[in-house]
């Protein structure tokens, strides 16, 4: 249905839908214009950088096809329409997350696939069929603490309604992040996306392991490998936020 | 008068947001950081990339982030109620009333940005300045200089996203051009990455264009890269592009007054 709304208006359709790849392009395209003028940042190619924006890009674009209409619900607890979605015989959860399914998402998935195939012939790296599997994993594990993200997000804005953009800073700066190497930023704030929200597991740790690169943390080696439980755990936690604040939720007083 | 007390209104309208308000401050301070580290790697790089040295780099960095709320750079900063009350028809009630359309949506926007640049300005500049070298100038003059930039970019964002509003009297629905418009504004403006440092022929068009006064240009004469009479060549590009751009949004209007069929009769 959402679908058909979004068709009605052809024109802006388009236009949305190409902003939607442009949105996404434009990060990478200055990247590139960075590159034009150095051989590397952090020590890293412009192939190991594109590398990291496609992994880091492919599973937030799949975490926000799948959940990024929860963002929404701040809007839905204000303005009280949520009561609808309690009252209907189905999953409230699912509900939100299938509120206003946007298609023009695919465009975020769609260039960073591009990016991340072109990055992969490029890279320094002798693929063995280990690594080669390495790389979906990564998709998986990183769309699934994405998902977490989004779900946690979400469930905090029972409480706080109007603080939607206090997520757009762990997802979408998450994902800002994740797309330079990890020997840019300060020790501190690695640490932090590691251990105190790990998006770290989403691709900086598998990839400086596929790359045979040190992680400036100087973690043990098995870490680099613990990205499924790392995401199982936080969906769980993430499944439980939600659930606390389904059941803290009070109608609006209007 | 009218006018003062329509902007007045809308400062105090964004007041009300509070926590909406302090979650765009974290969220501006996060990417603050991001960006502030990436560009460190840059200029440690290429130290004197575009002619900046790495503290003017790191104060052109949260200079954006102090600005982007205030010039609404990411297209919309209110003008997207302009865009619904014509895909709805409500903009009729609009024109009926005994005040000039341009002039109404231009003070609410001023009253907006003048609030933004409180709320959402003061408090990422302070932690930036406290967690990295800023190259922030001293004295008030600069200052002084700096905040009428900002005004006249706020001006020709205005008439930027004014005119994207209005395009909606003949597509109906805004929203996708409203995107693609604030992406121009993103990239041309200098957020993306200071046009300075676009390579070649691109940087040269990229500051003659109406993006350019958004943000490059205010952000130059804070991180002292424009002074005397470079400044004063500023102030002329962005008050040049906001008097044409103010007179085109003029003009499409009157056309589309002209043209109009509300919908629902």
């Amino acid at each position: 249905m959402w679908m058909r709304s979004a068709l009605a208006y052809r024109a802006s359709f388009l236009m949305m839908a190409f902003g939607n790849f442009a949105a996404n392009a434009l990060d990478f395209v200055a990247i590139m214009l960075m590159f034009s003028r150095i051989d590397a940042l952090g020590g890293f190619s412009l192939p190991e950088v594109a590398f990291l924006y496609g992994t880091s890009g492919v599973s937030l674009g799949l975490a926000d096809l799948l959940l990024g209409s929860i963002e929404g619900l701040g809007r839905r607890v204000r303005d009280g329409t949520l009561d609808v979605l309690l009252l209907r015989p189905a999953p409230v959860f699912a509900q939100v997350a299938a509120d206003r399914f946007a298609l023009r998402r695919l465009g975020r998935l769609t260039q960073a696939l591009l990016v991340l195939g072109w990055s992969l012939p490029h890279l320094p790296v002798e693929w063995t069929v280990g690594r080669v599997l390495m790389v979906p994993l990564m998709a998986v594990c990183g769309t699934a603490i994405f998902a977490a993200v989004f779900t946690a997000g979400a469930a905090f804005q029972f409480w706080a309604q109007d603080a939607a953009e206090v997520q757009n800073s762990f997802t979408y700066g998450g994902h800002a992040m994740l797309q330079y190497p990890p020997t840019v930023f300060a020790k501190e704030l690695v640490r932090g996306v590691t251990f105190l929200v790990p998006l770290a597991f989403v691709n900086w740790l598998p990839a400086l392991r596929l790359l045979g690169r040190p992680d400036p943390l100087g973690l043990p080696g098995w870490v680099d490998f613990m990205g499924p439980v790392v995401a199982a755990l936080m969906c769980t936690g993430a499944g439980l936020a939600w659930r606390l604040g389904l059941r803290a939720y009070r109608s609006t007083g209007s | 008068m009218w006018y003062a007390a329509v902007a007045a209104g809308s400062f105090r309208r964004y007041a009300t947001y509070r926590i909406a308000t302090v979650a765009g401050v974290f969220t501006n301070t996060v990417f603050g950081f991001i960006v502030a580290f990436t560009y460190i790697a840059l200029w440690d790089e290429r130290p004197h990339l575009g002619g900046y040295d790495q503290a003017q780099a790191l104060a052109f960095v949260w200079t954006g982030q102090a600005l982007l709320a205030c010039t609404g750079l990411m297209g919309s900063g209110g003008l997207e109620e302009l865009q619904e009350r014509i895909r709805t028809g409500d903009i009729a009630v609009d024109l009926y009333r005994p005040a000039d359309l341009q002039l109404w949506w231009l003070a609410a926007d001023l009253g907006r940005a003048a609030l933004q640049l409180v709320a959402r300005g003061v408090v990422p500049m302070a932690v930036g300045a406290l967690a990295f070298p800023l190259a922030l100038p001293g004295d008030a003059l600069t200052w002084g200089c700096f905040l009428l930039s900002v005004l006249l970019g706020v001006l020709v964002s205005f008439t930027l996203r004014y005119l994207v509003a209005l395009a909606s009297f003949w597509l109906l629905d805004g929203t996708g051009l409203a995107l693609i418009s604030g992406l121009a504004c993103m990239f041309f403006s200098g957020m993306v990455l200071p046009l300075r440092v676009f390579p070649g022929a691109l940087g040269e068009v990229a500051q003659l264009l109406p993006w350019a006064a958004v943000l490059q240009v205010p952000a130059d004469a804070l991180v002292g890269a424009r002074s005397g009479g470079a400044l004063l060549r500023g102030l002329v590009f962005q008050a040049g592009w906001a008097v044409a751009l103010l007179a085109l949004g003029r003009l499409v209007q009157s056309a589309a007054t002209r043209k109009v069929v509300v919908h629902g009769g």
